[in-house]
């Protein structure tokens, strides 16, 4: 099990690092599918199969498809080279190395012993049982995810084309002012 | 042991199994010899089984259109989607200039396998599935991500304008209609109370067309219309977009697609069959569980005929029509069932016939409250009609129209 | 475990592999005779010019919102599918909220016009 994991976390990193460093951002969405999918089987490793497939099905099936569609929207498919903001670079190190110490110390000094966990028990992760906590314990973050999604939805609407929605409406609903 | 009269597909695996341990191999080694042997014979099969569909399409949609259909290579032109076969493996891959090697060569294998996946969690009878995964209606759900992937790559990396535009065609249909698709697939969970589809398939001791009429309509239409058959084959409109998203593939790949698509019909209508029909469940099923391959198999072949007949018979609908249906109609009525089923299932919780009838007769009269309004909102804004005389050819008629306007 | 999972592992592994063999054995029995006009993209006859990749209607990027928004409503759903029985009343009222404001999102676009396409 140990070694799966590894080779599970190794992948999910040099894919996430794949991600990052290739210039074709269509690639890169597909990099991060996979990266999706090596994070997937983390879960289902953990006993946990309708969060890994809801991982897949949310992540990999839908946002990268919005991500794609975006890229291809914008026509960004291929990045220029260089960089635009070159300062970036030294706060992005300097950030980088402080993240890193703040995780060796994480893991060092307060992690204890990371030894192999007890399996959980049977059942535990089933949908019922995250049905169950999800409409019981954690009710209000569920309906908060209903307002955020309405707001992304009303703000996807306002800035792609509400203008040019308002004007073909007057020439669907009163064709009578056209004549 | 179990009989081998019984059930001989089991009888048959509990006998490698024994054969294979007796040889001196590991049993989690000789485990995994058994899966990989009925994972190559399942898919294998399927990828077959194609052949048969195709030639069965060609020869009822003949029919229809009062032609013979394919009739020159055996009985009946039976052979005829093998030669098909044969001549597709010698035909040559042409890779257009500038395309996006990996993703175009990705795209076909991406598209097979992403169906193929599906029937990992199919029960083909009580004993016989893949695997018996608690939550195989999500599984579903998140395979057909995979055949979205493999539309855009194939799109994106043809470096055709058809293709991308094909594509992006494609997608759009396919993620709008997979809404209410997902949404009438929770109507089966709800009254099952598991995710699982030997559980769906062992609760309906009444078949859920009966309990839920309206989200098997649903299902139907979506999974035609995710499946990119005519009427909704506006995805491959080949007087607007060439061939679609697959225009710049030849030889097996562009047969990969090809194969992919009458799986994923063939797949949907055994979708169907079990979760709205019943699956393998049927009279004499206990004593004798491979009948339930039968009955499994007569099912889905109604639903079969259906989709092909539906295809023959309806015209492809315009890209506003395919939008209007699925947002408008589709989706609204989906969650509506889903509200129903659930209110009736819990009120009329215990008294099992009750609840069957309840559920019946709130479908109906759902169904018939939503097309009233429907019918209504149709009269109320209907679009204009275009009110310009057209330009005819004649000087003299073309004067009389300018005077008109 | 992940032990449960084998068989599905293994007819993943398979399927692609299925695959990736048909359409190599596409290249065993195929001719290789490319030319320079075979190999052009085919856009009925004319010849292509500019990239053939061209920006998207903006219309499709808020079909995937809505689309995302759904998905994760039925994310959500699939589990109270499975416990309704046991949650009660304020489980169901909680979906019907959870419903209404998802509805709410939908009709928005909706009588926005973002759904009409021509």
């Amino acid at each position: 099990m140990i070694i799966v994991f590894f080779v599970l976390a190794f992948v999910a990193v040099g894919c996430a690092i794949s991600m990052l460093i290739t210039r074709n951002a269509i690639y890169s969405a597909l990099f991060l599918v996979l990266n999706f999918a090596t994070v997937a089987i983390l879960y289902l490793i953990l006993g946990a199969p309708f969060i890994a497939l809801s991982q897949i099905t949310v992540y990999a099936g839908s946002v990268i498809v919005l991500f794609l569609f975006v890229v291809m929207l914008l026509g960004a498919e291929r990045l220029p080279g260089g960089e635009p903001l070159r300062w970036q670079r030294f706060i992005a190190m300097a950030l980088g190395l402080v993240l890193a110490v703040n995780l060796g110390l994480a893991i060092t000094q307060q992690a204890g012993d990371l030894g192999m966990l007890a399996a959980p028990e049977k059942g535990f992760g089933a949908p019922v049982e995250v049905g169950r906590v999800l409409f019981s314990q954690y009710v209000l973050p569920v309906q908060i995810v209903a307002f955020i999604l309405l707001v992304a939805v009303v703000g996807a609407v306002v800035l792609s084309r509400s203008e040019e929605i308002s004007h073909r409406r007057e020439l669907y609903r009163k064709p009578e002012a056209k004549e | 042991m179990t009989n081998w009269l019984e059930d001989p597909i089991r009888w048959i695996a509990e006998w490698l199994y024994s054969v294979l341990v007796g040889w001196g191999i590991l049993p989690s080694v000789a485990d995994v010899i058994l899966m990989i042997t009925g994972a190559a014979i399942l898919s294998t099969l399927a990828l077959l089984w194609v052949l048969f569909l195709i030639w069965f399409e060609r020869k009822l949609i003949g029919r229809i259109q009062d032609r013979f259909g394919p009739n020159r290579v055996g009985p009946w032109g039976i052979f005829q989607s093998v030669a098909d076969m044969i001549k597709i493996f010698t035909k040559e891959y042409i890779t257009p200039q500038g395309a996006d090697k990996v993703l175009y060569n990705l795209a076909p294998v991406l598209a097979v396998a992403s169906v193929l996946l599906i029937w990992a969690v199919l029960p083909f009878t009580r004993s016989i599935m893949g695997v018996n995964l608690n939550v195989g209606v999500v599984y579903i759900v998140a395979v057909g991500g995979g055949g979205v992937l493999a539309i855009l790559m194939a799109g994106y990396a043809s470096n055709n304008k058809y293709a991308f535009l094909g594509a992006s065609r494609a997608v759009a249909q396919l993620i709008s209609y997979e809404v209410p698709m997902v949404i009438s697939l929770l109507v089966p969970v709800l009254l099952a109370g598991s995710m699982g589809l030997n559980d769906i398939v062992q609760a309906q001791s009444v078949p859920y067309l009966v309990m839920a009429p309206v989200a098997a309509l649903v299902f139907f239409i979506t999974s035609m219309a995710e499946t990119g058959r005519a009427p909704f084959d506006l995805v491959e409109a080949e007087s607007e977009l060439v061939a679609g998203y697959n225009t710049e593939y030849s030889g097996l790949k562009f047969g990969m697609f090809f194969v992919g698509e009458f799986l994923h019909s063939f797949t949907a209508a055994l979708l169907f069959a079990v979760l709205f029909l019943g699956g393998w469940r049927g009279p004499f099923v206990d004593q004798v569980p491979l009948l339930g391959l039968v009955y499994l198999f007569i099912k889905t072949m109604v639903i079969y005929f259906l989709i092909i007949l539906v295809r023959a018979s309806v015209p492809r609908f315009r890209i506003d029509q395919m939008m209007d249906l699925n947002w408008k109609v589709l989706t609204p009525l989906s969650i509506l069932s889903f509200l129903v089923t659930a209110v009736i299932a819990k009120v009329l919780e215990g008294q099992f016939l009750f609840q069957v009838l309840g559920l019946l007769a709130g479908n109906v009269i759902l169904l018939v409250l939503f097309m009233e309004w429907g019918e209504r909102r149709n009269k109320r804004n209907r679009r204009p009609m275009v009110s310009q005389p057209r330009p005819l050819a004649t000087p003299a008629s073309d004067e009389t129209s300018m005077a008109q306007s | 475990m992940l032990t449960d999972y084998l068989p599905l592992v293994v007819i993943i592994v398979f399927s692609v592999i299925l695959a990736f063999l048909v359409v190599a054995l596409g290249h065993l029995f195929g001719p290789k005779r490319p030319s320079e006009k075979k190999s052009m993209p085919y856009e009925s006859g004319m010849v292509p010019y500019g990239p053939g990749q061209r920006r998207m209607t903006v219309r499709y990027y808020l079909i995937a919102v809505l689309f995302i928004l759904f998905d994760i409503e039925v994310v959500f759903f699939l589990p109270w599918a499975v416990a309704f029985r046991d949650l009660g009343l304020p489980g169901f009222l909680l979906m019907v909220a959870f419903v209404v404001v998802l509805e709410v999102a939908h009709l928005y676009a909706w009588k926005k016009g973002a759904l009409e396409w021509e």
